[in-house]
């Protein structure tokens, strides 16, 4: 009897070269496309040496350096590593992206570089969100990335799957972060162990890139190894406006085997947050409301969409931030950050009292741009919030959406956003 | 073929993160030495002055969960610890790991069965973990030969160095 494929074995067959495979097995597979930032590319660049290689290999979507987490450079070990980055791209012909491009999971997306039915690796473990636009996207290290500009290929283990179905329709004051963190809550840091995760439903059908960017982002947050949403018309359209590069859809069989399935409404979904010390300790902001806060950060890989900042400027319009709060606003992309400007929202986030950083990962991943005191709380868009994330191990980071923060910024301490809708 | 007999130097709780493993802050760090000298800091007080070379590290579930950063990896092996025997693994950390040459385990029950100062025995062929105190054995899914021919090499980068370019 046939039985049909989920979403991660049709592509590791087909990027296998084989027929079929069933979750467990190893293969080899080609890998379409590769990116690296500016954290993992130095000990990159470092395998790649001890390889002994001397060219990399031509992958057929490219492979990309993006310098985003520390930008501009903050201490002259970064600004030397920069350097070796920027060196290493020239003598090596490689796409290269400079600082205050923006940030690396993003761009890929934004450019047409990562598109529905490719196989992406990137060292990076958020590289999981580019299944956003329906392509197969698992993390890497550094020694298998250069291994992958050695070869063109790497191993995977065929991963079982899991199959989130999202029904309803999302308040308004809600965001795909709250969609997510919702999930991550009930599945638990290791809900998702060696999975891939597919996102179905009509809450999901309803969201813009964005909003599918932070929820294939946080699969990795339950220890997904890919998280995707199938390319519909929508992410079909948003690819051709992108490229005039060719790709195809791939979809999971309708008889497909899942390890798992799971079935939501979000119709009355309460604005959620992850708080401190760990992602899967998600509540209602209701119900940690009143919590004083000193900084809220809304940008990052999940959150730095022109849907993001169209929210925390809504939220903002005509109000201030409170006195006592830091307000680090951080646009994901130079294309995002000028359709900000165009929109107005700068112009309405920088008057309500924000400061704005340059386009890439902001103070997340705890390099600079708003590193926090021992003692301090932080209401973050952003992935995770392990102890030390943002600066010391003893300030506490509350993860939400940038609705949340907008609104926590505002009154000092966190706050419910529904007040403001 | 290969057996790693060392003491457990520490037993860890559950998710166990590589944020915790090797701060962001420090991953503009490359080398093995200056990785190692940051292992753990502001987590473990003491990780520097107890760890000895050929000590193993035992764990919860999900240990090296989060950031693909192969500095944690690199930073836990030239610290001295020769094998990490946990519940579960986080899956870049799991991959990361063999590419640098560290060999990590998924050997459920582990965390019940051993305690801080035990002496382990790690049969890799073979999939078993003794502990020469209670002579209790654990069970694991040996590793599949290409990924044994990573570890035999120290690693993946001597791996393709040696064994691929050398040989054409």
């Amino acid at each position: 009897m046939r039985i049909g494929s989920t979403f991660a074995e049709k592509m590791l067959a087909m990027k296998s070269g084989k027929g079929k495979v069933s979750a467990g097995e190893f293969v080899i597979a080609k890998v379409d496309g590769s990116l690296a930032n500016d954290v993992t590319s130095p000990l990159l660049i470092r395998r790649f040496k001890e390889m002994g290689l001397e060219k990399p290999y031509k992958l057929p979507g490219g492979f990309e350096i993006y310098i985003d987490h520390y930008v501009p450079a903050p201490t002259i070990r970064a600004a030397m590593e920069h350097r070796n980055i920027r060196e290493f791209c020239k003598r090596f012909d490689i796409y290269f992206s400079e600082a205050g491009n923006g940030g690396h999971l993003r761009l890929p997306i934004e450019r047409g570089h990562c598109r529905p039915g490719m196989l992406f690796v990137g060292a990076d473990s958020h590289t999981v969100l580019l299944g956003a636009v329906g392509a197969f996207a698992a993390g890497v290290g550094s020694s298998e990335q250069a291994y992958v500009l050695y070869k063109g290929d790497l191993w995977f283990k065929v991963p079982e799957s899991i199959k989130i179905i999202v029904d309803g329709k999302l308040p308004e004051y809600a965001m795909g972060k709250d969609i997510i963190l919702k999930i991550l809550g009930d599945l638990g840091e290791t809900g998702a162990l060696y999975k891939a995760v597919e996102y179905t439903g009509q809450a999901i059908s309803d969201l813009s890139v964005d909003g599918r960017i932070a929820i294939c982002g946080l699969t990795l947050e339950m220890g997904g190894k890919i998280g995707v949403i199938e390319a519909d018309e929508k992410i079909v359209e948003y690819v051709k406006k992108k490229t005039n590069k060719p790709f195809e859809v791939i979809k999971a069989d309708d008889d497909a085997k899942y390890w798992k399935t799971y079935h939501y409404d979000v119709s009355g979904l309460e604005a959620r947050i992850a708080t401190p010390p760990r992602m899967d300790m998600v509540k209602d902001v209701k119900e940690v409301e009143g919590i004083a806060i000193n900084q809220t950060y809304i940008g990052s890989c999940v959150n730095g969409g022109l849907e993001d900042m169209a929210m925390a400027a809504r939220i903002l319009q005509g109000r201030k931030v409170h006195p006592e709060v830091r307000c680090v606003v951080v646009p994901q992309s130079r294309e995002i950050y000028q359709n900000a400007l165009k929109e107005g929202y700068i112009q309405t986030l920088y008057e309500a009292g924000a400061m704005l950083a340059p386009s890439g990962c902001g103070p997340c991943v705890g390099g600079h741009m708003g590193v926090m005191a021992p003692g301090e709380k932080v209401v973050s868009t952003g992935c995770r919030n392990f102890p030390g994330r943002m600066g010391s191990p003893e300030a506490e980071i509350y993860v939400a959406s940038p609705a949340t923060a907008a609104a926590s910024a505002i009154e000092g301490r966190i706050t419910d956003p529904k007040k403001y809708f | 073929m290969e057996t790693i007999k060392g003491k457990v130097v520490y037993k860890l709780s559950d998710d166990i993160n590589t944020d915790k493993i090797l701060a962001g802050r420090y991953l503009v760090l490359t080398g093995d030495e200056e990785l190692a000298e940051h292992c753990f800091e502001g987590h473990i007080k003491d990780w520097k002055e107890k760890v000895k070379k050929g000590d193993l590290l035992v764990a919860g579930e999900n240990f090296g969960c989060g950031s693909s950063r192969e500095h944690a990896p690199i930073a836990l092996k030239s610290s001295g610890i020769a094998a990490v025997i946990a519940e579960s693994l986080g899956r870049i950390f799991y991959r990361n790991s063999i590419a640098v040459g560290l060999p990590v385990i998924q050997g459920p029950g582990i965390s019940k069965k051993v305690e801080e100062g035990d002496v382990l025995e790690i049969d890799l062929d073979n999939g078993k973990v003794t502990n020469t105190r209670t002579k209790e054995v654990i069970h694991f899914d040996p590793f599949p030969d290409f990924i044994q021919a990573y570890l035999n090499e120290g690693g993946l980068s001597s791996y393709v160095r040696n064994r691929l370019i050398k040989n054409g």
